[in-house]
């Protein structure tokens, strides 16, 4: 069978099971999009091409498969670098295709000519450029094998306007993916795989540190009885959350810079953490001189060059999660750890009590209630996904989840602008789940283009803007650690209400919170895309929080009545 | 210092992919050098630097993920054998020429170019052989040096060999990580 480049291209995405192509056209990629029209394939017109890789992700991390995104060359191809790198942070398996010039003009700096495999090389898992049609089935495929294989990641693929153009014979068969000869590393240690046991076997207080990994390798099951094996309390990382049910007893919620205290304080009075598919990033350890300096530690991790990078540890089981923890079942002995787990729930102290939640309603609206609320009336079943900023934080403390790849967010970039598309993407992915965006007034303003998107194609996702009339973190920042002097963060936005109406959308301004269920419920019967508009107090901080750089116990604690410090009552 | 050794993909692109890691894993490059092994498909790379132990387990682990990288190993701590070639030209007129010729002699160094006012030296040894004749030859005038970097290799029966079997085909597509 003879074919063009672009008609190999699309026949052999539809057999590697694509249905979606999140992308944007131009000049060097418009024979795809020819070939596109006559293919089986859905191509979901963006509004930005930095949305198009976000929709790709949010597709990747709520399937668990691959997210295609798709640009022309030179702006379009540049567009997708915020996306690629969101990805790359997140071990999203994402592959992006790009048009890019001629290879006879390759180099010469032709007309939308750009080095996009240049300038993604550091923020891709690997890149190629395809200069013949011939090449084009193979490179995808490998593309797909590199982007979910080991640790995932994004892979972009640059094909030059010719070899789209020109005609070759196509042999599936004869194009089967042919990676590079690699090194098999037999990463079996006996010996490291007996010391973890025997610190298992031995430890008084163990903490697990739950990761995304454990959802990344789909360990799930194995993972739980792990947990319930040794009697592991565990904490969760902000990606981690999903990968064990929070209703658990054994979950005691979310670690790092804005987790519980006694998360916190459990993992520094540890003697033994195991940490399961996490990389120890800052925001989890603070000071890592002050880390957790009692505990031994086990890192099970699919990736060696984690090892040892932040946290030094005693036993590293390099692997997939699920075998690794597959292995090790067996060989656990089951312990009481009532005492170790008693006085976890003392270290719980009055949190409670300060909780927001259980404050009396004084008819303010706290961006907590919200996020709870919403909890409540979706079951804790909805897909969120969230945006970045305290309303991300706020979400991950409120909204409880119990299933994997149901909280998507951008934890390694902290990409604001993320939320919109990459809902968009996880509905495309999860046709039939409840999909709630929620973002700040900031990074909603940053992608809300992307509404037209949610219009053309006739979506449903439920958007919650959490407005504080703030860049509301870092105005945070700026009350805590630099004397309140907010320059640049307090924020004009636009009638949310009126602009989504503008875009044919429903919408509806909630400003007290006996309007939050109610609302809430509204959106949810509407079988359409509705967007409420929260306004929420204004200068509200998210708590506990451990500053940048400080140790993990040293954290600023929830005020024992937080309306009293908020500005409206001042 | 740390030294590693990389079997890659011989094919444009790869160097340029080696560096680029090294820079965003912050760790700077002392020397580098990349030239063809026996397999013409496979070229092999000797990287010197400037990092701790931690650092070179990081590079080590960091080049083997990258799909053109085959095999990386740090060899620091292994017996090794190590060379690095340099062309020095060095100022001579008639005078000095008989003094530098005898420092040639003792640095096992080779004149390979003469001219009136001047002399190129091959030299390869360790880099502290190179270096102690540099400082010698300094006071003559050091006109122009060019130097290649660092290769290794360990020593007897301690091999390195890259991998040879290609991974095939489909059966890389059912493959990974329980992730489909
Ligand atoms: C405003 C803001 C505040 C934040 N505050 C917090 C906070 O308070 N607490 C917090 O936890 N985070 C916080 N984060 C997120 C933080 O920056 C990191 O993104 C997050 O901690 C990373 O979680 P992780 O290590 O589980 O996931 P990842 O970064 O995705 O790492 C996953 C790890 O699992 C490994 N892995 C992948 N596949 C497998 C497999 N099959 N088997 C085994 N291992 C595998 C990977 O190699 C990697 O090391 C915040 C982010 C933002 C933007
Ligand atoms: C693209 C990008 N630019 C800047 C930042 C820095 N930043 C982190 S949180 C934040 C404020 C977000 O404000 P908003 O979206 O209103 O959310 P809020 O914190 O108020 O809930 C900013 C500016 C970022 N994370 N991403
Ligand atoms: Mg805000």
């Amino acid at each position: 069978m003879k074919l063009t480049g672009a008609e190999i291209l699309c026949e052999t995405l539809t057999r590697l099971g694509v249905r979606e192509i999140f992308g944007y056209p131009g000049g060097a990629i418009l024979p795809v999009y020819d070939a596109l029209g006559k293919s089986k394939l859905h191509h979901v017109l963006v509004r930005h091409e930095q949305g198009a890789t976000h929709m790709a992700d949010g597709y990747a991390r709520a399937s668990g498969g691959v997210g295609v995104a798709m640009a022309t060359s030179g702006p379009g191809a540049t567009n997708m670098v915020t996306g690629i790198a969101t990805a790359m942070m997140d071990s999203s398996p994402v592959v992006c295709i790009t048009g890019q010039v001629s290879s006879k003009v390759l180099g010469s700096d032709a007309f939308q000519e750009i080095d996009i495999t240049g300038i993604t090389m550091p923020i891709t898992k690997h890149n190629v450029v395809v200069t013949q049609a011939g090449d084009v089935a193979r490179t995808i495929r490998e593309a797909f094998v590199i982007a979910r294989g080991g640790r995932p990641g994004p892979v972009l693929v640059d094909i030059t306007k010719d070899a789209q153009q020109a005609t070759t014979q196509f042999d599936w068969d004869a194009c089967a993916p042919k990676l590079p000869p690699k090194r098999i590393r037999n990463n079996h240690d006996q010996a490291e795989f007996d010391r973890a046991v025997e610190l298992l076997n031995t430890a008084k207080r163990p903490v697990i540190l739950a990761g995304r990994g454990i959802m990344l390798s789909n360990a799930m099951e194995a993972f739980e009885k792990f947990v319930r094996v040794g009697n592991f309390p565990v904490a969760m990382t902000l990606l981690g959350i999903g990968g064990f049910p929070a209703k658990d007893p054994l979950n005691l919620g979310m670690m790092g810079m804005h987790g519980e205290a006694w998360v916190n304080n459990a993992i520094q009075e540890a003697d033994l953490l195991i940490a399961v598919g996490m990389r120890f990033d800052d925001r989890v350890t603070g000071d890592l001189r002050t880390y957790a300096k009692n505990a031994r530690k086990i890192h099970i991790e699919i990736d060696r060059a984690e090892i040892n990078k932040n946290v030094k540890v005693d036993a590293a089981l390099i692997g997939d999660a699920r075998e690794m923890i597959e292995n090790l079942i067996p060989h656990i002995e089951t312990r009481d750890r009532s005492a170790w787990i008693r006085y976890i729930n003392e270290l719980k102290g009055d949190s409670a009590v300060r909780d927001i939640q259980s404050l009396p309603d004084t008819g303010h609206l706290y961006a907590a209630h919200v996020i709870n609320d919403l909890w409540k009336e979706t079951r804790g079943e909805a897909i969120v996904v969230t945006d970045v900023g305290q309303h991300q934080m706020w979400e991950a403390q409120y909204y409880h989840h119990d299933r994997p790849r149901t909280l998507i967010t951008s934890g390694g970039l902290g990409t604001m602008g993320f939320a919109l598309p990459a809902g968009i993407g996880a509905k495309f992915a999860k046709p039939d789940s409840e999909v709630w965006v929620v973002v700040g007034d900031g990074g909603f303003q940053m992608t809300m283009s992307e509404l037209a998107t949610i219009v053309q194609e006739k979506i449903n996702v439920k958007i919650a803007i959490i407005n504080n009339g703030y860049l509301g973190m870092v105005r945070q920042w700026q009350e805590f650690f630099y004397d309140k002097r907010y320059v640049a963060t307090p924020l004009v936005a636009p009638d949310f209400v009126a602009l989504a109406n503008a875009f044919g959308i429903r919408a509806e301004r909630i400003t007290k919170r006996t309007e939050v269920t109610p609302g809430i419920r509204g959106a949810r019967e509407a079988g359409e895309t509705v967007l409420l508009d929260f306004r929420v107090e204004q200068e509200d901080s998210v708590f506990p929080m451990v500053a940048a750089g400080a140790s993990l116990h040293d954290m600023i604690r929830r005020p024992h009545n937080p309306l009293v410090e908020t500005a409206s009552d001042a | 210092m740390q030294t590693l050794v990389a079997y890659v993909e011989n094919k444009p692109g790869v160097l340029n992919r080696v560096s680029s890691l090294a820079r965003r894993l912050a760790i700077n490059i002392d020397s580098l050098t990349v030239g063809p092994t026996e397999n013409e498909e496979i070229a092999r790379m000797t990287i010197v630097a400037h990092t701790d132990e931690r650092g070179a387990h990081r590079l080590e682990a960091s080049l083997e993920k990258l799909v053109d990288v085959l095999l990386a190993e740090n060899i620091s701590s292994r017996a090794l054998l190590e060379r690095d070639l340099a062309l020095i030209k060095v100022a001579a007129d008639q005078q000095n020429r008989p003094h530098l010729m005898e420092l040639i002699k003792v640095f096992r160094a080779r004149v390979v170019d003469v001219a009136p006012e001047s002399l190129i030296i091959e030299v390869s040894g360790t880099v502290d052989k190179i270096d102690g004749l540099l400082e010698v030859l300094r006071p003559f005038g050091v006109l122009e040096m060019a130097r290649t970097g660092r290769i290794s290799m360990t020593r007897g029966n301690d091999l390195l060999r890259p991998p040879l079997l290609e991974v095939e085909s489909s059966a890389l597509e059912s493959a990974g990580s329980g992730v489909k």
